[in-house]
């Protein structure tokens, strides 16, 4: 494997998305834009936040690749892009799908150590 | 009795990883299933199209382990190996891990607990890298895998959707 550019952006990259993540306002303001593209004034009014309290949370966002800005300089409407978010519950992922299916496969294991081990006196106990 | 839904994944601090699992069997031979070789290729082999060509486990304190997968699809192969820190059977395997291939600094450090309770053991592992960045690393070549997985997968299950389909 090689040590390629992409690789480390795409490291820093959930680096920045999980930093981004792990803040509960940051995440209500996510949850607000899920349901659409909103301005900096829609999104501080509910989270009872000063304006550029809301702003600096929205850089951080923003840096994370999670939001992206209009072009109304104005009232600098923001939008929810998913895509980062994907990519950081994705490595977690595959740690589960890799775990899950070699346990799947050592509970087959071990019943048939299970059967193997005690004498086939007792007959299998049908479980339901 | 399915203990599938037992499992959990968490990362308890920034340097690590963790999984927990209940096993539906005694801690001697969920032990044995974690570090007898002949036993150890048969399951640890994550999703479906690999196999494990070398399972070397010297099991006491000092010694070596050395595991190989291989692709049964692209003939690919990951190694991973280590020594042995602590070994105390049926309770607990403290062990360094790395990668054949990985590029991250150092190596893990992998501490596995085994408890049983009424006849179900309880095993929990974490793994701990020496920095956050190395864990971030780490993950992102097991994200490569994962996908590399996934898209085998996919090829499986092409031809049943495109015959589903006629």
């Amino acid at each position: 494997m090689d040590e390629s550019g992409y690789g480390r952006a795409a490291s820093n990259r959930l680096d920045r998305t999980f930093a981004a993540l792990a803040n509960p306002t940051r995440r209500a303001l996510l949850a607000r834009l899920a349901s659409g593209t909103l301005a900096v004034g829609e999104l501080a009014e509910p989270l009872s936040l000063s304006q550029p309290a809301v702003s600096r949370h929205l850089k951080v966002l923003e840096r994370a690749g999670l939001i992206s800005s209009g072009s109304d300089a104005q009232k600098r409407p923001r939008t929810l892009d998913a895509r980062p978010l994907a990519q950081a519950t994705a490595w977690l992922e595959t740690y589960r799908e890799y775990w899950e299916a070699s346990f799947g496969r050592l509970d087959g294991l071990l019943s048939e150590l299970k059967t193997t081990k005690t004498k086939p006196k007792r007959t299998a106990r049908k479980k339901r | 009795m399915l203990l599938s839904q037992s499992f959990t994944l968490s990362t308890p601090s920034e340097c690590e990883i963790q999984v927990t699992r209940e096993f539906n069997a005694g801690r001697e031979l969920v032990f044995d299933a974690f570090t007898k070789p002949e036993l150890v290729r048969r399951w640890l082999l994550g999703p479906p199209g690999w196999t494990m060509p070398v399972c070397e486990i010297d099991l006491r304190v000092g010694g070596a382990y050395r595991y190989v997968w291989r692709s049964e699809i692209d003939g690919s192969q990951m190694a991973v190996g280590g020594v042995f820190r602590d070994v105390i059977l049926r309770e607990r395997l403290v062990a360094s891990e790395k990668f054949d291939d990985a590029w991250y600094p150092g190596e893990a450090l992998v501490t596995t607990v085994f408890v049983e309770m009424k006849g179900i053991t309880k095993t929990t592992i974490v793994v701990r890298y020496e920095s956050r960045e190395a864990r971030d690393t780490a993950r992102r070549s097991g994200m490569e895998y994962g996908m590399a997985a996934g898209y085998d997968r996919l090829e499986e299950l092409l031809p049943k959707v495109t015959g589903a389909r006629t």
